[in-house]
């Protein structure tokens, strides 16, 4: 499969998936046990993208500032952005540990 | 003037007005994005495209990394489509409001729904009545920040194309996604869904044919169900 098939192939999904209700279903409801999970969706997808990229070094978790610094960066951002909720300044903050650590350990 | 046209405009400027202060999350996330295109083995032209073509941050960032990771495009395909699923619960909840609208605004305007054109319309829909001005509100908003996610987009890959690698930058897209996932836990199966996804995520990281970060996704949210379910 070439990346620009891919692409549009999400595209269009996605498309579908904002159409969906709007455009097909109409004013029909949906069912409980359709709905509920999907308030989970967005903690659990987006936990599941941060928790590997920060705390996995080489396949294992590693939460040594010398060895992965991301893990230290991300518990600082995480509560930068628990504070403020300002991306800019959680993505500041994020790499300037990471530059620091890497610098320095 | 008449009152629809006035209603029009109205609804267009305060959509926009509305979005404007939720511009200062979308700017730096689009700048990240493309930044990101540009370093990306399916290079700046076709990464970039995914701005127009899908539309939706979370879902391009994963996208670009799993087919950077050498993912099978089945793969790569169902793992977007889970993190987009959640727009099938805003169209659930517009539904109702966009069926007062003209067919052509009901399958154009689903292209530009997004989490916070999505957020500031809801809220409006409960104070409001005329359609003409529902309409052209969620227009404003969407429009707003279509444009926006564009230039971020485009600065984000001239930026891009300028990063040496040592720069760590690639580490400003899990940060991006912690942002938005601080908000999104509310409640206390909201955070039983993080961690359990997280959690998850990390052990299938081996998983076969990059399946960890679905695997780690669908556990968070089953997890959410059945606390949220044991809570009540």
């Amino acid at each position: 499969m070439t990346d620009l098939a891919i692409i549009i192939t999400i595209g269009i999904g996605t498309y579908l998936l904002r159409l969906s209700f709007i455009g097909i279903l109409g004013d029909r409801t949906m069912p409980d046990w359709a709905m509920v999970p999907l308030r989970f969706v967005a903690p659990a997808v987006l936990a599941a993208l941060v928790a590997p990229a920060v705390l996995l070094k080489d396949g294992v978790v590693d939460l040594s500032p010398a060895t992965n610094p991301r893990a230290l960066a991300a518990l600082v951002a995480l509560l930068i952005a628990w504070k403020t909720k300002n991306v800019g300044a959680v993505i500041v903050a994020g790499m300037a540990v990471v530059w620091l650590l890497q610098a320095f350990l | 003037m008449p009152e629809s046209r006035a209603n029009r405009r109205t609804g267009a400027s305060d959509g926009a007005r509305a979005v404007a202060p939720l511009l200062v999350g979308v700017i730096p996330f689009g700048l990240v994005f493309g930044i990101v295109a540009a370093g990306s083995t399916v290079g700046s032209l076709l990464g970039g495209s995914t701005s127009v073509i899908i539309f939706a941050g979370a879902a391009q960032l994963a996208t670009l990394q799993l087919i950077d990771a050498g993912i099978a495009g089945a793969v790569v395909i169902a793992t977007a489509l889970v993190i987009n699923s959640r727009h099938l619960m805003y169209s659930a909840a517009l539904a109702p409001h966009f069926q007062e609208f003209p067919t052509i605004a009901r399958f154009t305007l689903p292209y530009v729904l997004t989490d916070q054109a999505f957020a500031v319309s809801i809220v409006r829909y409960g104070e409001v009545t005329d359609p003409v001005y529902k309409q052209w509100y969620f227009t404003g908003a969407a429009l707003t920040l279509w444009i926006t996610w564009q230039i971020s987009t485009v600065v984000g890959i001239v930026l891009g194309a300028q990063v040496p690698a040592s720069w760590s930058l690639d580490f400003a897209i899990p940060l991006v996604f912690l942002v938005l996932l601080v908000p999104s836990i509310k409640s206390r199966p909201d955070l039983i869904a993080a961690v359990v996804g997280g959690g998850v995520a990390i052990a299938a990281a081996g998983a076969p044919y990059g399946l960890g970060l679905m695997i780690g996704a669908v556990s968070g949210v089953i997890a959410g169900v059945v606390a949220q379910r044991v809570m009540r």
